[in-house]
């Protein structure tokens, strides 16, 4: 267990040098979502409607750029082989820093989210719903982002084909993060939504971590 | 003990070793030699389980060292490339990496490690403002504090200056001295006093 904690000590001191990587994945997001009500008019319904959908795809994509530097910097300075190397599981520490990943690009966004839901006229319960379903989709982009990141480690054009390999297994997160905002506007209920996002968590938890470790021992050699 | 057999090593469609046999007991040394691109590194990163061998297996105390946690609990590798973090200092570094070894390094004990390397005075610089040489240095002095019995290192001693290199000649006796195993590739001319030292020769 201690590995855990020294990997997530390690990554959260880089993530606190590096402030600027968390502000660009940040800001993407903000000026990515509040380029769509300039783009599409103030039309209060139409906003309404596409709300919670450009959120979330916004989400997708911020969350995607930060893959890059999940474990490339550590591949090019040789501190990934030390890391394949350690006596305890490999997985545990792709948790670890899988974790911290989430905490300096995920987090942020969840909790600007609300307030990039004014512009679109949500109303205060659609925006706990989109927090409540950020909160908890997020987590999952980064898990499986993390397969595709250490699948493409070393690769030229690595960024593109990430992409390629990672938003298609993103769709689900999509469809039940966006859809439990709107089931809550039209009064359904968000609760199936949300169970669905936790049930996919649970699953990503336990079955990524060992899958990002198998890619990277692969890419490595 | 590392024993190896009839270890083979594909690079692409390239046979770049076959047929390498090896036995390192305690106190012994192996130097691999051989010209750039021969396999030394590749010989060195399939005994730490980095590259999975062709063909052949490789032992650690009689047990097959695939997966094995007693045998990464053993060893010490060294590769190229330095393995520290530019944005850390030299002590975060070093005692980050030994944590992550699993092994706990106290400050003090981390800070009269760098004295011995001679980096007194840059224990809390950034590791991006030293030279290559005092980096080298920096991941160099896990081999003071650690207390592992093999060590596999990969050209260790390139960007050091003679005092460094006389400094590592001289650990690296004591650690064969104490017991300690010693798999080593180099260019430099190194003579290290050991009871056993053996050597592989690659040809392309």
């Amino acid at each position: 267990m201690s590995i855990l904690v020294w990997v997530l000590r390690r990554d959260m001191m880089l993530a606190m040098r590096r402030k600027s990587d968390v502000l660009t994945t940040l800001f993407f997001f903000v000026i990515m979502v509040s380029l769509f009500p300039l783009g599409v008019g103030p039309e209060r319904e139409l906003l309404k409607a596409i709300g919670p959908g450009v959120v979330w795809v916004a989400a997708l994509l911020a969350s995607m750029l930060s893959l890059g530097r999940l474990f490339s910097a550590d591949y090019s300075d040789g501190t990934l082989e030390q890391m394949l190397l350690c006596p305890e599981s490999l997985s545990l520490i792709v948790l670890g820093k899988t974790f911290v990943h989430w905490m300096t690009s995920g987090l942020p966004l969840v909790l600007m989210a609300p307030l990039l839901g004014l512009q679109f006229g949500l109303s205060g319960q659609a925006l706990w719903v989109l927090l409540a379903s950020l909160l908890l989709g997020t987590p999952v982009l980064s898990l499986v982002g993390a397969i595709g990141a250490s699948l493409t480690l070393g690769l030229r054009g690595g960024g593109v084909l990430v992409s390629l390999l990672v938003l298609p297994l993103y769709i689900p997160v999509l469809i039940f993060g966006a859809g439990a905002v709107d089931a809550s506007t039209s009064g359904l209920g968000a609760e199936g939504h949300l169970s669905v996002l936790g049930a996919l968590l649970v699953l990503a938890l336990l079955a990524t971590p060992k899958a990002s470790a198998a890619a990277l021992r692969i890419s490595l050699e | 003990m590392l024993e190896a057999t009839r270890l083979e090593c594909m690079r692409g469609d390239r046979l770049l070793f076959s047929g390498v046999d090896l036995r390192i007991e305690p106190g012994g040394l192996l130097h691999v030699r051989g010209p750039n691109g021969s396999g030394k590194s590749s010989l060195l990163r399939m005994l730490c389980g980095l590259v999975l061998p062709e063909a052949g297996e490789i032992l650690w105390n009689g047990k097959p060292t695939r997966n094995s946690e007693d045998y990464h609990r053993s060893l010490t590798y060294m590769g190229h490339s330095n393995g520290i973090k530019e944005e850390l200092s030299g002590l975060e570094n070093l005692r980050i990496n030994c944590g992550l070894a699993g092994f706990e390094v106290g400050e003090e004990e981390a800070l009269s490690a760098f004295e011995r390397m001679g980096l007194e005075g840059r224990e809390h610089l950034p590791a991006k403002v030293l030279s290559q040489g005092q980096r080298r240095r920096v991941m160099l002095a896990r081999l003071l504090v650690a207390e592992t019995p093999l060590w596999i290192l990969d050209e260790p001693l390139v960007a050091l200056d003679t005092d460094a290199i006389g400094l590592m000649r001289s650990l690296f006796e004591l650690h064969l001295e104490k017991g300690g195993m010693m798999i080593l590739t180099t260019h430099q001319e190194l003579e290290i006093a050991a009871r056993n030292a053996q050597e592989i020769r690659f040809s392309t």
